[in-house]
């Protein structure tokens, strides 16, 4: 479904990416896990074109993707949960959640959906008229969750969804990730600090150092794997 | 009420600021005489005057920190009285239509020049409106709004000069080329925010202003353009008087024109675009909105009001020169949107009304007229820091009920 070849990215001068080549299949979920300045959330920001990768191939149902703006990349499918949420402060629940779906017309469809989201957080339906910045953290990501969810993607990128959230709700989070995926059958990719929890839910993972992949495996064999247990797991 | 606290910090307050004004209250230099005046008393008055501001000031914020503690408490949102009378209806309309009403009488209830200061205060709530676009919905600070006006002003002054072309030709022509302008202004500028845009932004409302007064060949320089044709009515014959006039129901319909087109923008597809661009940058790239193509159209359709605004203020004056452009009319404008309240359309006209026509009426105060209009100024931001009437879509009131949600 989306397919990353050799792709360098840099912020300036400074290459964040040095030549990152992974495979996303549909209905999967894939996590991508390293350290801090690994490359991760560049790999994201890579894909959904905010960072235009300076060279390397990215495609995305078998359409080249790398060379659009972030805005059209969007269209074809591929939502993004950003790092640190980036819900819009002053507008209402209700209202971040409709633009999600502003690429949409379908006002039915966006109904259907919006119930969809309200009974997978209910809190946010709760909420729904209060300004998105009054909500705590685990709400913010919950609603950014959300929102991405509005524009019914076929793939979903999601960068470090426990980021700064109490233990419990991560768990609840990577649960409904879990659901996301099972009964709408969307594609996730995701990206985490917190490996042992991607990697319980994900099919495959991928390790990133420095920039270039080094490890991929079954999600299963990568918690097993002795480097990846010492480096990442804390085992 | 007033503890001995309080009262000790607003000792120190008059202290201070007996200490500021002394050179230039207390000392007071004969030049001729070769003497120096003491007068004593004014320290004293400087004293007292502050010490009993700034208790007032101590109780006036004791009372709204209270009041703002018990409705976090009560978990209820109070509207003020205005936006009560905006939600009802049955409020609304007869208000709306008593001042639609004193509007239409106004030119033969006042003299001329009540007519001619409204026409003015009317022009800038137009510009306020179309600054509102730019600055108060997308969120992208534009301190060089009236380079555009100066855009509309000119062409209609050279186009009417070098080619004869009447005021109805030029105000659709006008508005298109500071739209241009406004997308010029955009592509350099698509990757600056705050602080940076703010000052492309000044310098390019410096450069048009400068560009106009050195190029000599092109505008005639500081002399300016004179002789410029007020609007015509179908080749009627209007005295002075009948003109101002005319000028003034032009400006009452291009205000409803703009509140209409402005208040239709903000509830659109675009007009959303524009909020999620003021509220995150990287949000609404997410969302599949178009970056580049929503701040262009935010300055260009910004620009557009500016020019036609531009076009009928050259018609008005009759005669234009740089002098009229400078950066305190964009601050003018821009004091506008903030003090009427950014974003919202009403907050914006009455900011407009009442920046416009307070100088003109604090004519009464002489000397102190611009010190009183400064004070009225800052005690706004300080007592009303999101605008006379802020936008009502921040005010948001949960309702169990379902259906009631909008």
């Amino acid at each position: 479904m989306l397919e990353l070849q050799h792709v360098h990215s840099f912020y300036g001068n400074i290459q964040a990416l040095k030549g990152v080549s992974l495979t996303i299949n549909e209905g999967e979920i894939i996590s991508l896990i390293g350290a801090n300045g690994a490359g991760k959330s560049t790999t994201l920001m890579s894909v959904c074109g905010i960072v235009k990768p300076r060279s390397g191939k990215i495609t995305f149902q078998g359409q080249s993707v790398h060379h659009l703006p972030a805005d059209q990349i969007v269209t074809l499918g591929i939502s993004q949960v950003p790092e640190g949420r980036h819900i819009f402060p002053h507008l209402s629940v209700r209202e971040n959640l409709d633009m999600g779906a502003f690429l949409r017309t379908d006002k039915d469809g966006i109904k259907r959906d919006l119930d969809y989201v309200f009974s997978l957080f209910p809190i946010l339906e709760e909420r729904s008229g209060q300004a998105g910045g009054n909500l705590s953290g685990g709400e913010q990501q919950m609603l950014a969750m959300s929102r991405a969810l509005m524009a019914r993607p076929k793939l979903l990128l999601l960068d470090e969804p426990s980021m700064g959230l109490a233990p419990l709700i991560i768990t609840q989070i990577f649960d409904i990730i879990k659901k996301i995926n099972k009964e709408q059958n969307t594609t996730i990719f995701l990206v985490e600090q917190n490996a042992n929890q991607a990697l319980q839910i994900s099919d495959r993972g991928y390790v990133i150092e420095n920039g270039k992949i080094t490890l991929t495996q079954n999600a299963a064999d990568l918690m097993q794997n002795p480097a990846v247990q010492k480096a990442y797991l804390g085992i | 009420m007033i503890s001995l606290k309080e009262s000790k910090r607003s000792a120190l307050v008059s202290l201070w600021f007996m200490f500021l004004t002394f050179p230039i209250m207390v000392i007071k230099v004969d030049a001729i005489e070769k003497t120096i005046i003491w007068r004593w008393e004014n320290m004293f008055y400087v004293g007292f005057g502050s010490f009993i501001l700034s208790i007032f000031g101590r109780i006036f914020f004791e009372r709204q920190k209270n009041r703002r503690e018990k409705q976090l408490s009560e978990k209820i949102q109070q509207h003020n009285l205005i936006q009560i009378l905006l939600r009802e209806p049955k409020y609304l309309y007869p208000l709306a239509a008593a001042f639609f009403l004193f509007a239409l009488t106004f030119p033969h209830l006042f003299s001329t020049y009540q007519i001619n200061v409204m026409t003015t205060a009317l022009m800038y709530v137009v510009l306020g409106l179309g600054l509102n676009i730019v600055v108060g919905v997308a969120g992208l600070l534009d301190l060089g709004y009236v380079a555009f006006y100066a855009v509309g002003a000119y062409s209609y002054a050279l186009l009417n000069f070098h080619f004869g072309m009447t005021f109805w030709m030029v105000l659709p022509l006008g508005a298109l080329l500071a739209a241009l302008f406004g997308v010029l202004l955009g592509f350099p500028v698509l990757r600056l925010r705050g602080d940076y845009l703010a000052i492309v932004t000044l310098a390019f409302g410096e450069i048009i202003r400068l560009v106009m007064e050195n190029w000599n060949a092109f505008s005639q320089g500081p002399s300016g353009i004179s002789n410029i044709p007020r609007p015509g009515l179908l080749g009627f014959d209007l005295t002075l008087n009948q003109a101002i006039t005319y000028l003034y129901y032009l400006m009452i319909v291009m205000v409803l024109i703009t509140i209409f087109v402005v208040n239709r923008l903000q509830n659109s597809r675009l007009g959303r675009a524009w909020i999620a661009l003021r509220e995150d940058e990287i949000a609404c790239q997410a969302m599949g909105i178009d970056k580049t193509k929503t701040k262009l159209t935010a300055f260009a359709l910004g620009a557009t009001w500016a020019g036609l605004v531009g076009v009928i203020f050259a018609a008005k004056t009759t005669f234009i020169n740089p002098a009229s452009f400078t950066f305190l009319e964009s601050a003018i404008i821009l004091a506008i949107v903030v003090l009427g309240g950014m974003g919202s359309i009403l907050g914006v006209i009455l900011g407009a009304i009442i920046l416009i026509l307070l100088p003109e009426y604090l004519r009464a105060l002489s000397d102190y007229r611009m010190l009183a209009f400064g004070a009225i100024m800052v005690s706004m931001m300080v007592f009303r820091p999101q605008g006379l009437i802020s936008n009502v879509r921040r005010h948001y009131q949960y309702r169990p009920q379902k259906g009631e949600q909008e």
